[in-house]
């Protein structure tokens, strides 16, 4: 909302500098975006051309001799309309426009000591000038006096503060609203608006007739003017409009403009004779056609209202007009309108065809009374400035609350919410500036709330009001009082992500919203419905990820094309996908490993080993140590069928571990993704201490020489049930193959730990033990036994 | 031969072969050539048996004297060679220590979730609870149940990914307070924060689609904008230091009655006043508010007993401003360049 400080000053008197007022009306929670001269220039002088010859070096230009008043200058102009007894804007040497500085200079040999001005060069937006405006000089009335500061003169020497108002002040969307808000913070009175006008002795009642068909419509008034002469507006109403963004067109047009401004009420205006004498208000037909005022044809829908003719629709309720009823050069009668619509039908139709001056004040609610008021105000112009002749009577159609509301709030409430202790005068004081009327009874006070603040409808309100004139800022904190107890907070989310950073692994933070294209799943799970947006920004962020390991790999991608191909990373987030209707959201861990690995001293070319560490060492450091295993798949269409796995916690799979196939990456990248609310559920035993045995272990180490396709936990597990209650450990800690064995073979080395904690071990039981496994070993998996 | 010639002969020698000794290990081989079994100290005493008791003392007492002179000697030798052995020893490992260590290379730690665990540890040592919301969440816990229904104009200022009628992608994470409310199944005093990921329909230099919020959410009896005031200036000392001023205006939010917006003096002049703040020396980083009634009522707390607080921060904008990051976007790019910064513990004094 634009505010004309000179438009706004007819309702209420300003005494502070309009940055003050600015930031004062910031304060009581009113934010601005820009504060601003309207002309935004240094001084400008009213001259007057004495002489005008044509420059002798050119066929467009002329030599001026142009009094302003101290002095006469010469000044050379290119105006096609410079003459001879013309009043000029006269920018003097070092006059500051928005076009930059102005000095003094020779223009093909002729002096020219400032310029005559345009109202294009003032910085005014080129919507608001004419076609005279941008390519001539401003011809100033005869009357204007010379050496007078110009902009003065035209009354354009308005200030404007673009306000950024909150959602639910709708009636600050009015220069009369404003005024109430500025006369709350000075403690000011609000003038009235003149609002009367002469009646003819015919009516419209008789011969007009009003079908509202539809309950979005509670309130519509119709008056008819008639022999109106349409022409220029007078300067201050121009201005004013310019001051507040709305382009002026005619003196009829823009009275209605006007008076919008000026009560928030939006009006519309139809040629009487084009319209003839019914106006019907009805939800418009599904697919029903309209061509509004700016030439467009709109297709309908049946959320939006219309007002019709029985013929035709001629207009879009609150949103644009029709063009067969609008007001033209040669109109004489006019039917006013002026009414409320639904806000959230009006908004549901802005939204989808226009937002416009008008339905953005419709869609924030209005107060009937100004439905009136607007009516009035418009006669009342109308007459003044464009001739007309009102008809007596109004058609009008009622089915609206114009009641005050009444709101109780006592002194105490207002004083436990604010945090503070204001006296009942104080608080009498700042309703009687919002000019609330205010009964008081004890300590409680009923306040009966003016239909133009309809966002006041609860205690709770008259408390932010009292609060905000109050000042906010001047409520000062408080340590609060409330009973010790404990903050809660999950770190184990915080234990992962400082292992893995720990381990030499970066964090990443992605975006949920990735391409769809990306089909990418990395699961064992045959069809994944995913999440998408109905309404996306772009294609590339259109869809819910289901697994972060794409994200991880884009990311691989982008850093490899700078050069960096060293890179372990990870990520926790949630992923999202829908199964049988329902939606899901599942936090998971990501983890991508590629390159050159550095743990320690050691530097390692990632493989599938390097990643398993990884994930082992994070799962047995969170206490699932013995509880889990990773178990070799070809299900997981995006990896590697030979160098992949699926991680099984408590018999539950719970992520997937391996080699990204080279179909979908050529490089050697290995990923890991662990669903972490699953893993969560399983809970970890308590760390307890157990009594260390008192009597020393046997260590032994063996080989064995199997066929390649044998895993080491096949050999692990058959060991495992040969050993016994004395084997403790069994670890494997070399793998060969090569020249000493066979070339479908490999050789696994492991190291075995005897221990009783009962007694010390003898040697011979020992080796009984030992070579019962390898025994076992050697005939259940066809193996042969090669170091003892 | 006499007793004092052997001993005057065993000085000799012992003489003799401490000259050729030249480390700690010959002087193992001159132990054993004077104490071995066929030692010149040893045999000294060999034929005693057949001597008187007289005779036994004197040779005793000789031998003795001749025993202790020959060890002392052979030991400090034995001493001193070892010393000298140890010194080369030691000379012979001296190393370059300028050379370069042999690292362990340390990951690093996303700048946005250091910001959510310092708001977390500050909020919990205030005996707020942590908790999660789901970021698919329902237009009802998003919208309707603080108090904007469907068609209320202040959806416009959060464009909103639909994914279908009823669910969305959560704009705020104000949703979660509506979840709070429901799940208290006891309807007993509230006191929870939820940092999280939001969504909405924007992107540009300073607005990412996705971006991080903090709600924070207290409901008590006797709570009022005094103790919300109170809280947030502890809050924005700790996140921006010790000199942070705060200062309310009022707003309008549906699901706070009275609403607040909450500037805090400019992070980048102190609030003298500099391009960041617009020359205001403020800069707005909240919104906050007495929860409205309405939105009590609906989440089960009677607002004739019951009265709260809550508010809502960016937290993009506090990883921004405490590593001086120039660009939203940087923190959703993970250059590694740019990830590998953050591989140490934060400072103290900026989280205090």
């Amino acid at each position: 909302m634009k505010l004309s400080r000179k438009f706004v000053s007819d309702y209420i008197s300003i005494d502070v500098d309009t940055k003050t007022l600015a930031d004062d009306m910031t304060r009581i929670g009113n934010e601005y975006d820009s504060c601003e001269k309207l002309i935004p220039t240094s001084q400008l002088t009213i001259g007057e051309v004495i002489e005008c010859v044509d420059h002798p070096d050119s066929d467009h230009l002329h030599v001026c001799k142009v009094n302003i008043g101290s002095q006469i200058l010469q000044i050379v102009c290119g105006a096609p309309n410079v003459r001879t007894g013309l009043k000029v804007i006269v920018a003097t040497d070092g006059t500051i426009l928005p076009g930059g500085v102005i000095k003094k200079g020779v223009i093909r040999g002729q002096e020219s000591n400032g310029m005559l001005c345009a109202m294009s060069e003032l910085g005014l937006e080129h919507k608001f000038l004419t076609e005279k405006d941008i390519n001539g000089i401003h011809e100033l009335p005869n009357n204007a006096p010379i050496g007078e500061d110009a902009v003065k003169f035209m009354e354009l020497d308005d200030e404007v503060i673009d306000f950024e108002l909150t959602s639910n002040r709708g009636d600050l969307l009015s220069i009369l609203g404003m005024a109430y808000e500025i006369g709350a913070l000075y403690g000011k009175k609000v003038k009235e608006m003149e609002i009367s006008f002469k009646e003819e002795t015919n009516s419209i009642e008789k011969n007009f007739k009003l079908d509202i068909k539809t309950e979005n419509c509670p309130l519509f008034l119709v008056k008819k003017v008639t022999d109106v002469s349409i022409k220029e507006s007078p300067d201050f109403i121009k201005n004013r409009l310019i001051a507040s963004g709305i382009r002026p067109i005619n003196n009829v047009v823009d009275i209605s403009n006007y008076v919008m401004l000026e009560t928030g009420q939006p009006l519309h205006y139809y040629d009487a004779d084009r319209l003839g004498n019914k106006l019907i208000v009805r939800m418009a037909e599904e697919n029903e056609k309209l061509t509004t005022l700016d030439s467009q044809e709109r297709v309908l829908s049946d959320s939006d209202i219309v007002i019709a003719t029985e013929k035709e629709a001629v207009g879009l309720a609150g949103v644009m007009g029709g063009i067969t009823t609008e007001i033209e050069e040669d109109t004489k009668n006019i039917i006013i309108e002026s009414a409320i619509f639904h806000p959230t039908c009006i908004r549901k139709t802005s939204k989808k065809v226009l937002r416009s001056e008008a339905s953005n004040r419709f869609e924030k609610g209005l107060d009937p009374k100004r439905t009136y008021m607007a009516m009035m105000r418009s006669c009342h112009l109308l007459e003044k400035y464009a001739d007309a002749k009102i008809l007596s009577g109004m058609v009008e159609y009622k089915n609206i609350e114009m009641k005050e509301k009444q709101v109780v709030v006592s002194l105490d409430k207002i004083n436990k919410v604010l945090g503070i202790t204001l006296s009942k005068e104080e608080v009498v004081d700042i309703l009687k500036r919002l000019q609330f009327e205010t009964k008081v009874d004890g300590k409680e006070f009923t306040i009966t709330v003016p239909t133009r603040r309809i966002d006041i409808s609860i205690p709770e309100d008259i408390i932010e009001e009292v609060g905000r004139i109050y000042g906010i800022d001047r409520i000062e904190g408080k340590a609060m009082v409330l009973p010790v107890v404990p903050g809660t907070v999950d770190k184990t989310k915080r234990y992962i992500r400082n292992k893995l950073s720990d381990l030499g692994l970066n964090e990443t933070l992605s975006y949920a919203l990735t391409p769809e294209e990306d089909e990418f799943q990395f699961t064992t799970a045959k069809e994944i419905e995913k999440v998408k947006v109905l309404d996306p920004m772009s294609e590339d962020r259109n869809t819910l990820r289901y697994s972060l390991i794409p994200s991880l790999l884009s990311i691989f991608k982008y850093n490899k094309a700078r050069n960096y191909k060293d890179i372990c990373i990870y990520e926790i987030g949630k992923s999202f996908y829908k199964k049988d209707g329902i939606y899901h959201e599942e936090e998971k861990l990501a983890i991508l490993m590629t390159g050159i690995y550095q743990l320690g001293l050691k530097k390692e070319m990632v493989d599938f080993y390097v990643i398993k560490g990884i994930l082992e060492e994070l799962l047995e450091s969170l206490g699932y140590k013995n509880r889990y295993s990773i178990v070799a798949t070809t299900d997981i269409r995006e990896l590697h069928p030979g160098q992949s796995a699926k991680i099984i916690v408590n018999n539950t799979e719970i992520g997937v571990i391996g080699k990204v196939h080279p179909s979908v990456i050529k490089e050697s990248v290995f990923v890991l993704e662990l669903n972490l609310d699953l893993l969560f559920n399983f809970r970890v035993k308590k760390m307890q201490y157990k009594e260390i045995s008192k009597y020393p272990s046997v260590l032994k180490d063996l080989a064995f020489v199997v066929k390649k396709n044998i895993t080491a936990e096949e050999i692990h597990s058959v060991i495992k049930k040969a050993g016994g209650k004395l084997l403790k450990k069994i670890e494997v800690f070399d793998v060969y193959e090569g020249e000493n064995v066979g070339r479908d073979e490999k050789s696994i080395a492991f190291s075995l730990t005897f221990e009783d904690p009962t007694r010390t071990l003898n040697d011979e039981e020992v080796m009984a033990v030992f070579n019962q496994i390898i025994e076992t070993v050697e005939k259940k998996l066809s193996a042969q036994v090669r170091d003892k | 031969m006499d007793m004092k010639d052997k001993i005057e002969k065993i000085r000799k020698s012992l003489e003799e072969d401490m000259k050729t000794v030249s480390s700690s290990k010959d002087c193992q081989d001159l132990k054993v050539k004077y104490f071995g079994k066929k030692g010149q100290i040893t045999t000294l005493t060999s034929n005693m048996k057949e001597l008187s008791i007289e005779q036994k003392k004197e040779i005793g007492q000789i031998s003795n004297e001749i025993k202790t002179e020959v060890t002392t000697k052979i030991s400090e030798l034995e001493e001193a060679l070892k010393t000298r052995e140890l010194n080369e020893k030691l000379e012979s490992e001296r190393i370059d220590i300028t050379l370069p260590s042999k690292k362990i290379k340390r990951g690093s730690r996303h700048p946005f979730q250091r910001i959510i665990e310092d708001v977390e540890d500050f909020f919990v040592s205030m005996g707020y609870d942590v908790v999660d919301g789901p970021e698919l969440e329902t237009d009802e816990n998003c919208f309707q149940r603080l108090n904007v229904p469907i068609g209320h104009p202040a959806r416009d200022s959060q464009d909103t990914f639909y994914i279908d009628p009823e669910y969305l992608l959560r704009t705020q994470t104000s949703s979660v307070q509506a979840r709070a409310m429901q799940e208290n199944k006891e309807k007993s005093p509230i006191r929870m924060i939820c940092p999280g990921k939001v969504y909405r329909r924007d992107d540009d230099a300073t607005h990412s689609h996705q971006f991080g919020q903090v709600e924070g959410l207290v409901i008590d009896k006797d709570i009022s904008l005094a103790d919300l005031k109170g809280t947030l200036e502890q809050f924005a000392k700790k996140m921006l230091g010790e000199n942070t001023k705060v200062r309310f205006r009022p707003s309008f939010f549906p699901f706070t009655e009275p609403s607040v917006e909450v500037d805090v003096t400019c992070f980048k002049c102190s609030g003298k006043g500099c391009s960041l703040c617009k020359q205001t020396g403020w800069i707005e980083v909240l919104g906050a508010g007495m929860v409205h009634p309405n939105v009590l009522e609906m989440g089960g707390y009677d607002p004739s007993v019951w009265t709260g607080f809550a508010f809502g921060t960016g937290l993009d904008r506090f990883a921004m401003f405490r590593y001086e990051i120039p660009d939203i976007r940087y923190l959703y790019t993970n250059d590694i360049r740019f990830l590998e910064q953050f591989d140490r513990k934060d400072e103290e004094n900026e989280i205090k």
